[in-house]
């Protein structure tokens, strides 16, 4: 709040409606039916519902199938959020340092991002098909055999590659404005200091880099989690089977093909708190940070 | 003019001269190398390209090419002469089980999506960071928490209450259903709370003694102030709603709401029913003419664009 | 034109700070005071009280024979210059200047004859149609001065306008703010940290501290008789040398007997704090003050010596075409020229 703030009442509270009408019946609506649906059980018709307690719950905490998606979801979060960031950051250094060209390769290693999930999740099922997929052919040459949506791990490591390659363009620009952001003075106090440039990137230019390489984690962690869903559904072909699938792939399969409502509602509930976690951390990140500075 | 030139380049001899003799003087200095390093960097920043290219490449090669062809020998690295019955068949046949739409349809659909979500976005996130930022309220700190609770948490995660709630007030198949429960979150209001606490506190005050109410203030000083900041986050929301895939699944079960984004979804079936040859040419120039416009806009907008996301993180 | 009043005047803030004490004072008509001290006395916070950008906790403010508390900031009439100029960076220069008019409703043709009047008197005509990015420190301060002027307000509000500006400038834009402010003959407030600004600019100074009033009075009786050993010290460069000592019998004794300042006044016996201003004491071999000096500071003009009285910092200034060694001198001091402040309290005695 400003200083010198308006003191009239009516005005804001009629600039806030919209805002506050949309996240109500939006989300604290569905978000607060999720949470009370998690402890119910309907039938498959949808007619009568029964209270359940935590049944819901324990029967997710058992279920293989729930436990096998929640083992995937986190060996895919790891590895997508790992190489997204070091390739991004790999790219974003040497952008940084060159001067020729600069320019052309930041629109060149940027504009990927306008590129929905599910059209990237399309070439990625064009290039790695199980018989004509360019990179199952060049696998194929090296004696590698490759079988998109029979082998579980072959599946996987297509979802992994295109997300990855979906989310490059992010943190490179991110990075990229991290290391721009890095007074010109303090690079040139650290090249006096040492002569070493990989040196003086451990010691000074990462961990300048931090607070944005903080951000990005949890920006990666959610995107892997939630924004694959095009990728992972195109590369399944919307036919899970014994296909991996990440958590919020498998809310999605067990509340509208299973018709699951109690289930379903109880993995919202789930990943709504492990997101609340992170926001929560985040938050106290920023705070800190603005204090920082 | 002729004579300043002259005199600037045997200045310019001169120096070179000075630096030679400096350099003959000095002990020992190390020739001029090429610099390897500098080679390395470009190298890896082409493969980078490269590797962000290539795959998009082979998508357009491969829409100007016959079905048979790609499925047969996989994606084409050279453009064939089958894009003009490719794109006409992406763009103009009409297609899905009730035989309502087409790509033109899809075209028009993702625009309103786009477009909506934009602009819906900005307005309702504007004005809610006005009143935060800009009015003493006693329940601005509830307001604030309120609002802020739904940044992280996507619309993935609710996606079946969403969608119960939105079938309970009959807005399936509708923009606005298709609009609204995206708009439920509170990025661009965050985004504009950052921007506003960075506008000096004295601008507010100036305005106040020039005589400009609350209404006055926002029109005339601080949406112009904004324009940078409301372009940058227009391509951002743009591009978002434009890619927009699981909640359109969900709620548009009418084909003549489709966007592109969703139209992908009825190729990858067609893909899977594996009865017929797919229609790989054309699902290609469908892939293409879906990523295009936010691609362009990304690309020529793309210092605003930059702008708009590494801002938000302040 | 108008008279400013405040009739105990107060600022708490909602946690209960305490930003201001009651403050009573009388701007007169056409007066240009100056509100100086500290970062952090409250004189800002005064002067937004005055312009309405603070809610005043306690007490009346009246403008003109109008009580103005609850009054819009809009409505009172004032014109306020803002330290970083607060120019609306979408708007031209004259667009800057005439916005307040225009939200009087006033029409297009005399908002411009008004603009042009006021340009023409800042030097600012061939700028008007250029973004306040366009211009140098200087020419912003002036678009910000232009649009005070335009309103023909009752009063004009300083917040240190020229500290964003470098020292050349800023002494020329003091002159110009103040021979403009004569001319319109608008009562003023000026707001600063500088006590140069304040000393030359003033009608009168009012000299805060930690949200009080220190003392009220002309540049040359803040100088001559400063209040307190804060205004001693804070008014006048270099500052006044404050020492320690025992008085009794017409003189402060510092330290040893030896250490004696006559002061030709009587009465006050006991412990005090002797000032003496820098200039008001030269080296004379038949002085009686022993002093020990440490370092000399070149100043151009003047030549500043610093070192210690009875153990206590001391500095003295010299012409510059006066000799100068570091080591022992004497001193003498100019006579009626020692200020006695109390030891524990500093108000002058």
């Amino acid at each position: 709040m400003k200083r010198a703030a308006f003191g009239h009442i009516g005005f804001p509270i009629l600039l806030l409606i919209p805002q506050i009408a949309i996240i109500g019946i939006f989300f604290y609506w569905p978000a607060g039916y999720a949470v009370h649906s998690s402890f119910f059980l309907q039938d498959p018709f949808g007619f009568t519902s029964t209270y359940v307690g935590m049944d819901n719950y324990t029967r997710l905490a058992t279920s293989s199938n729930y436990l096998d998606a929640a083992k995937f979801t986190l060996i895919f979060t790891i590895l997508v959020t790992f190489f997204a960031l070091a390739i991004a950051l790999l790219l974003a250094v040497k952008a940084d340092k060159v001067i020729r060209g600069a320019k052309s390769y930041r629109t060149l290693l940027m504009w990927v991002y306008a590129i929905a999930p599910p059209v990237a999740g399309l070439m990625g099922v064009m290039l790695f098909d199980q018989s004509r997929g360019n990179i199952t052919q060049l696998l194929g040459m090296m004696g590698i055999e490759y079988r998109l949506g029979v082998n579980y791990w072959d599946t996987a490591s297509a979802m992994i590659s295109v997300s990855i390659w979906k989310q490059i363009p992010v943190n490179f620009i991110f990075f990229l404005s991290g290391l721009q952001a890095i007074p010109r003075s303090v690079r040139e106090a650290a090249m006096i200091d040492n002569r070493s440039g990989t040196a003086r990137f451990w010691d000074i230019t990462f961990p300048l880099l931090a607070p944005t390489g903080f951000f990005l984690l949890i920006i990666n962690i959610t995107y892997s989690l939630f924004d694959t869903f095009g990728i992972v559904d195109t590369i399944v072909k919307s036919e899970p089977g014994n296909n991996p699938m990440t958590l919020v792939y498998r809310v999605f399969v067990d509340g509208f093909r299973g018709g699951d409502l109690g289930g379903s509602s109880a993995q919202s509930v789930v990943l709504m708190v492990l997101v609340l976690v992170l926001t929560i951390v985040q938050f106290r990140f920023l705070e800190r940070r603005i204090h920082y500075t | 003019m002729a004579d300043i030139t002259e005199t600037g380049v045997q200045t310019a001899t001169a120096t070179n001269t000075a630096t030679n003799t400096a350099t003959a003087a000095a002990p020992t200095r190390p020739k001029k190398r090429i610099k390897w390093e500098t080679v390395g960097d470009h190298a890896v920043l082409i493969a980078g390209a490269l590797l962000m290219l290539v795959p998009v490449y082979m998508i357009l090669a491969s829409s100007t090419h016959e079905d048979i062809l790609i499925h047969r020998e996989g994606l084409q690295f050279f453009f064939g002469d089958d894009g003009l019955e490719n794109y006409n068949a992406a763009l103009f046949e009409y297609g899905g089980f009730t035989n309502s739409v087409n790509g033109v349809t899809m075209l028009v659909n993702s625009m309103i999506l786009g477009f909506g979500f934009a602009i819906g976005k900005i307005v309702v996130g504007m004005m809610a960071a006005y009143a935060i930022v800009y009015f003493r309220l006693r329940f601005a700190t509830f307001a604030f928490w309120m609002i802020f609770t739904t940044l992280l948490l996507p619309l993935e995660v609710r996606i079946l209450p969403s969608y119960e709630v939105i079938q309970q007030m009959n807005l399936a198949n509708t923009y606005t259903g298709l609009i609204l429960p995206l708009i439920a979150s509170a990025t661009a209001t965050f985004f504009f709370r950052q921007f506003f606490r960075s506008i000096p506190e004295e601008l507010v005050e100036a305005a106040r003694i020039d005589g400009a109410g609350p209404v006055k203030f926002f029109i005339d000083i601080l949406v112009p102030l904004s324009r940078t900041m409301i372009a940058a986050m227009f391509i951002i929301m743009f591009v978002f709603g434009w890619n927009q895939y699981l909640w359109p699944t969900l709620i548009t079960t009418d084909e003549s709401l489709f966007t592109l984004v969703r139209g992908i979804r009825q190729i990858m079936q067609a893909y899977a029913d594996g009865s017929s040859t797919p229609e790989y040419g054309e699902a290609a120039a469908l892939a293409i003419i879906a990523m295009t416009p936010p691609v362009l806009i990304v690309i020529f907008f793309q210092n605003w664009f930059v702008k708009g996301l590494t801002e938000s993180d302040k | 034109m108008a008279q400013v009043t405040l009739n105990a005047v107060r600022k708490i803030y909602p946690n209960g700070v305490e930003a201001l004490e009651p403050c009573s004072f009388t701007i007169n008509d056409g007066e240009l005071a100056v509100l100086v001290g500290p970062s952090g006395c409250g004189k800002s916070t005064l002067l937004r009280m005055v312009a309405g950008l603070e809610e005043i906790s306690e007490g009346d403010l009246s403008i003109g024979d109008r009580i103005v508390n609850d009054v819009d900031p809009a409505d009172r009439n004032i014109a306020m210059v803002f330290q970083n100029y607060a120019l609306y960076p979408h708007m031209s220069v004259a667009q800057n200047m005439g916005y307040g008019l225009k939200n009087r409703g006033m029409s297009k043709a005399e908002i411009r004859a008004k603009v042009r009047e006021a340009s023409d008197m800042l030097n600012l005509t061939e700028f008007l149609d250029r973004r306040p990015s366009q211009l140098s420190g200087g020419q912003r301060q002036r678009v910000a001065m232009g649009r005070a002027i335009v309103r023909e307000p009752d009063l004009f509000l300083f917040d240190e306008p020229l500290s964003n500006l470098d020292a050349k400038l800023r002494n020329q834009m003091r002159i110009e703010i103040r021979a403009l402010q004569r001319r319109l003959a608008t009562t003023a407030m000026y707001v600063t940290h500088d006590q140069i600004e304040a000393m030359t600019m003033a009608d009168r100074i009012i000299v805060l501290n930690d949200g009080k009033i220190e003392q009220i009075g002309t540049p040359n009786e803040i100088y001559e008789h400063p209040a307190s050993t804060f205004v001693a010290s804070f008014m006048g460069a270099p500052p006044m040398n404050l020492l320690q000592g025992i008085a009794g019998g017409g003189k402060v004794t510092l330290g040893s007997d030896q250490d004696v300042l006559h002061t030709g006044t009587e009465g006050n016996d006991g412990p005090v704090q002797a000032g003496i201003r820098p200039e008001d004491v030269w080296p004379d071999p038949q002085g009686d003050l022993a002093f020990d000096v440490d370092i000399i500071e070149e100043l151009g003009a003047l030549r500043l010596l610093h070192g210690r009285v009875a153990g206590q910092d001391f500095s003295v200034a010299v012409p510059k075409d006066k000799e100068a060694t570091t080591g022992l001198m004497q001193l003498s001091v100019k006579p009626g020229a020692v200020h006695l402040f109390d030891a524990d309290t500093g108000r002058r005695l």
